[in-house]
C-alpha cells in the first residue's frame, strides 16, 4: 500500500532497510545468542545520521516528522528488534528533553544524540510497573541541590546510555504530582548499574537496575518544574509509544515475508506447501493484520505531528500493532513446521522478540484502560 | 590539502557479457555501480579526512559519459565533498593510457594535491593500470594494493601493501597515487546527510578544453592499444570432483594416480 511518504521519509526507509539487510541481518542470530549490545551496529546507524532524525534541526539534527523515525525504527526492527531497541529507546529517553526541556539543557544533550550517543528513560521500579504511581525513588532537596537514592529497574539502554531521564519523589506526600524528572549523566557520581537482565527475546538489546546512592545533582538538571514529572511522562509515553508499534510491525512483516518465501520452496505432498489453502488463508490473515496495524500506525504518528489528542489513537496502535505481531510470529513459526522451532531459522526469534512488545511501554492490558476511558468519557 | 578519489562506472555484473562481434561490452539493460574496489578508496580518503582534518576535502572524480554522475552522486552520498566528471566526446576510444592521462590532467587543474586514491582494479576493464598510469604522468611515487595506512605525518606517509607472500611496509613522501585493496576498511552506507546533498548534487563537468587536454593524448587518437578481438575462454570440460573427508580423499586420489598408472 502506498502510504505517500514525503521524499525524506522514504530516503530514511532506505537507508534503514540498507542497514537492515548489509549490517543486521548476517549477525543477529550471533548476538542474540551471545545476548550482546551491538555496539558496532549503532555506530552504523549514527553514522547514517539515524540518530539526526528525530532531533530538531538547531541541535545538529535534521528535524524530521515522527514518522520517519517510526520508518527507521521498523526497518531496524525487521531486521533485528533488539538492535533496533537501542534507536528507539533512545527516542523514547531524549523526547522528554526535546518536549520540555530547557534552552540550556537542549543545547547540552540534543547534539549528543544527535551524533550518536545512547539515552534511556527510567521510570520503572520493583514495585512501581503499571502502577507507576508507587515509585519510591526519593530525591531530597539540598540547598540548591538535591539527593537521589533509589533503584530503577528493566531499563533499556542502561549502563550503555550517557544520558538518562528518571522520575524521583521530590515531595512523597503530594503522591504523583510530588514527582519530579532530572536528567542525569553516565558517571556521576553516586549513578551506578545493578543487575543486567538474562531475556526470553530481544537479547542483543540491555535491560539493567539503574542503582542511586547519594546521588547529587544540581537543580538545573530538573526537567520542566518541580513535580512535574508524571505528567510529563504521561505526555512522552503518548507519543514514543508509536516506537512499539513501529518495533512490532518490523519484526511482524519480517515473519509474513518469511513464512511465505518458505512456503513457496518447501514441498510436501508432492507441491510447494503454499498450494495448500490451509496455509494460504493463515497467511492471507497476517497479511491483513500487519497492513492494518501499520496504517493505523502510520496515521496515528500523522496525527501526532498535526498537533492532535493522540493518548488514545497510539495507544490503539502500540495495542493492536503488537497483538498483531505476537499472532503473526506464532503463524509464523506454524507455517514453518518444526523448522520453524528450531534456532536455525529466524522465526523463532521473531517470536520471541514479539512478546516484549505487548508488555513494555505500558501493558496492552493499560493501552486498554487508556482506550475505554477515552471512549467512556467521549461516547455519549 | 586534496584527497581525490578516482571512480569508475561499471555494469553490475561480474559475469559481463561481450557482444563478440564487436568487441565491446554489452551495457544495456545492466544496472550502472560504481566500481566495488573504488568504494573501499572512497571509504579511505573519508577516513583520512577525518583524522587529518582541517580543510582537507575528498573529491571523487569519474571520466565517462554524462550518466557517470549517478557513480559520484553514490560517492557524494557516502560522504564525499565534491565530484569530478571528466566528459567529452574527444575522451572516446580511450584507453589505459589515455584514460589515466585525462585524468591526470583533471586533478592537476583542480591542484591542491595531497592523496590521489584508485581502486586495485575495475571489475570490467580489470588492467589496474589506470592508477599506475596516473602516477607515472604526475611523476609521483605510487604504493599499489594497499591494505593499511600506517600513518601520514609531515608530509609523508606509511603504508602496508599486499604481496602473494604477505606485506611490504613501504614510505612515501605526499603527493603519492594509492591503489587499495578490500581488505583496507570496510565502505560506510550512504547516510541521510549525504543522500539528501546527492539528491540536488550537479557535477563540475570537465571537458577536453577545459583541461587543456593536448589532443593527440586522449580518446583514440591518443591510445596505442586497440582491442582486436574479445573471446570467451573456453570452458573448461571433463574433470571429477570429488568430496568426503581427507582420509577418504587421499584413498580416493591415491586410487586414481594407480588407475592411470602415474603411481
Ligand atoms: C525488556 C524490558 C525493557 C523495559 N524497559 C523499560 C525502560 O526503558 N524504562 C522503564 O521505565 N521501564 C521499562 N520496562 C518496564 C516495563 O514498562 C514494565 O515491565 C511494564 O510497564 C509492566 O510493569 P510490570 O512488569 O511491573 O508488570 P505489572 O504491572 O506487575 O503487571 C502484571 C500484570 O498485571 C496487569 N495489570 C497491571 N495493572 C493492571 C490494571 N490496572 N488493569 C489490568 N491489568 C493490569 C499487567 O497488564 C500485567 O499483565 C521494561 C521492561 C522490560 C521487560
Ligand atoms: C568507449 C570505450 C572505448 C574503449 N576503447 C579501448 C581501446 O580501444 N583500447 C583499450 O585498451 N581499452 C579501451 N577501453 C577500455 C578503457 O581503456 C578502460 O576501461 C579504462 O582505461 C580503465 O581501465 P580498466 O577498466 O582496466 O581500469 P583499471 O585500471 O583496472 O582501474 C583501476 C582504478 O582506476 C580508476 N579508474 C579506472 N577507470 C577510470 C575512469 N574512467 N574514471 C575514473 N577512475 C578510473 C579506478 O579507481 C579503478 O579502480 C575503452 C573503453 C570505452 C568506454
Amino acid at each position: 500500500m502506498n502510504y505517500f511518504l514525503t521524499e525524506e521519509e522514504q530516503m530514511v526507509r532506505e537507508i534503514a532497510r540498507k542497514i537492515a539487510e548489509e549490517k543486521i541481518i548476517p549477525v543477529r542470530q550471533k548476538y542474540d545468542e551471545e545476548g550482546k549490545f551491538p555496539h558496532d551496529i549503532v555506530e552504523v546507524m549514527a553514522q547514517s545520521d539515524l540518530f539526526r532524525v528525530f532531533i530538531p534541526e538547531e541541535y545538529d539534527g535534521m528535524g524530521l516528522s515522527t514518522l520517519a523515525m517510526l520508518l527507521a525504527v521498523e526497518e531496524l526492527s525487521y531486521g533485528c528488534a533488539g538492535m533496533a531497541l537501542a534507536y528507539a529507546g533512545t527516542a523514547l529517553g531524549i523526547t522528554p528533553v526535546i518536549l520540555f526541556g530547557s534552552e540550556e539543557q537542549k543545547k547540552k544533550y540534543l547534539p549528543k544524540i544527535a551524533n550518536g550517543s545512547l539515552a534511556a528513560f527510567g521510570l520503572t521500579e520493583s514495585e512501581a510497573g503499571s502502577d507507576a504511581g508507587n515509585i519510591k525513588t526519593r530525591a531530597e532537596k539540598d540547598g540548591d541541590y538535591y539527593i537521589i537514592n533509589g533503584t530503577k529497574q528493566f531499563i533499556t539502554n542502561g549502563g550503555v546510555a550517557d544520558i538518562y531521564v528518571i522520575i524521583a519523589l521530590t515531595d512523597p506526600s503530594r503522591g504523583t504530582r510530588g514527582a519530579t524528572a532530572f536528567i542525569l549523566e553516565k558517571g556521576m557520581e553516586g549513578f551506578e548499574f545493578g543487575k543486567k537482565e538474562d531475556k526470553m527475546g530481544i537479547r542483543a538489546s540491555i535491560t539493567s537496575e539503574l542503582v542511586f546512592r547519594d546521588l547529587k545533582v544540581h537543580k538545573s538538571q530538573i526537567l520542566g518544574r518541580e513535580g512535574g514529572g508524571f505528567l510529563m511522562t504521561m505526555k512522552t509515553f503518548d507519543r514514543t509509544r508509536l516506537g512499539v508499534a513501529a518495533q512490532a510491525l518490523g519484526i511482524a512483516q519480517a515473519a509474513l515475508d518469511a513464512a511465505v518465501s518458505y512456503a513457496k520452496k518447501r514441498h510436501q505432498f508432492g507441491k510447494p506447501v503454499a498450494s495448500f489453502e490451509g496455509l494460504q488463508y493463515i497467511m492471507a490473515d497476517m497479511a491483513i493484520k500487519v497492513e492494518s496495524a501499520r496504517a493505523l500506525t502510520y496515521m496515528a504518528a500523522r496525527n501526532v505531528d498535526a498537533g492532535e489528542k493522540v493518548a488514545d489513537i497510539t495507544a490503539m496502535a502500540k495495542a493492536y500493532a503488537s497483538d498483531v505481531a505476537m499472532q503473526v510470529t506464532t503463524d509464523a513459526v506454524q507455517v514453518f513446521g518444526g523448522y520453524g522451532y528450531m534456532k536455525e531459522y529466524p522465526v523463532e526469534k521473531m517470536m520471541r522478540d514479539a512478546k516484549i512488545t505487548q508488555i513494555y511501554e505500558g501493558t496492552n492490558q493499560i493501552m486498554r484502560n487508556i482506550i475505554a476511558s477515552q471512549i467512556i468519557k467521549r461516547i455519549k | 590539502m586534496n584527497i581525490f578519489v578516482c571512480i569508475k562506472q561499471v555494469p553490475n555484473t561480474t559475469e559481463v557479457k561481450w557482444d563478440l562481434e564487436k568487441g565491446t561490452l554489452i551495457r544495456e539493460g545492466v544496472e550502472s555501480i560504481v566500481n566495488p574496489f573504488d568504494l573501499y578508496a572512497v571509504e579511505e580518503g573519508l577516513k583520512i579526512k577525518e583524522k587529518i582534518g582541517g580543510d582537507t576535502k575528498v573529491i571523487a572524480i569519474t571520466m565517462g559519459p554524462p550518466q557517470a554522475k549517478e557513480a559520484l552522486r553514490d560517492v557524494i552520498a557516502m560522504g564525499a565533498d565534491e565530484g569530478i566528471l571528466v566528459s567529452d566526446r574527444a575522451f572516446a576510444g580511450a584507453d589505459t593510457l589515455a584514460t589515466s592521462y585525462s585524468l591526470y590532467k583533471a586533478i592537476e587543474k583542480m591542484g591542491d594535491i595531497g592523496i590521489i586514491l584508485a581502486g586495485k582494479q575495475a571489475i570490467d576493464g580489470d588492467t589496474g593500470q589506470v592508477g599506475p598510469g596516473i602516477a607515472s604522468w604526475f611523476g609521483y611515487p605510487q604504493i599499489t594494493y594497499v591494505k593499511k595506512i600506517v600513518e601520514i605525518k609531515d608530509n609523508k606517509m606509511v603504508a602496508e601493501r599486499l604481496t602473494d607472500y604477505g606485506y611490504d611496509i613501504v614510505e612515501s613522501e605526499l603527493p603519492v597515487v594509492l591503489t587499495v585493496v578490500k581488505e583496507i576498511n570496510e565502505p560506510r552506507l550512504p547516510s541521510l546527510r549525504g543522500k539528501m546533498k546527492a539528491k540536488k548534487f550537479e557535477p563540475t563537468v570537465f571537458t577536453a578544453n577545459d583541461i587543456n587536454a593536448d589532443e593527440n593524448r586522449i580518446g583514440l587518437q591518443g591510445s596505442p592499444t586497440q582491442v582486436k578481438k574479445v573471446f570467451s575462454p573456453p570452458k573448461k570440460e571433463g574433470g571429477e570432483k570429488f568430496e568426503g573427508e581427507a582420509e577418504e580423499l587421499s584413498e580416493i586420489l591415491f586410487g586414481k594416480l594407480k588407475e592411470l598408472k602415474i603411481v
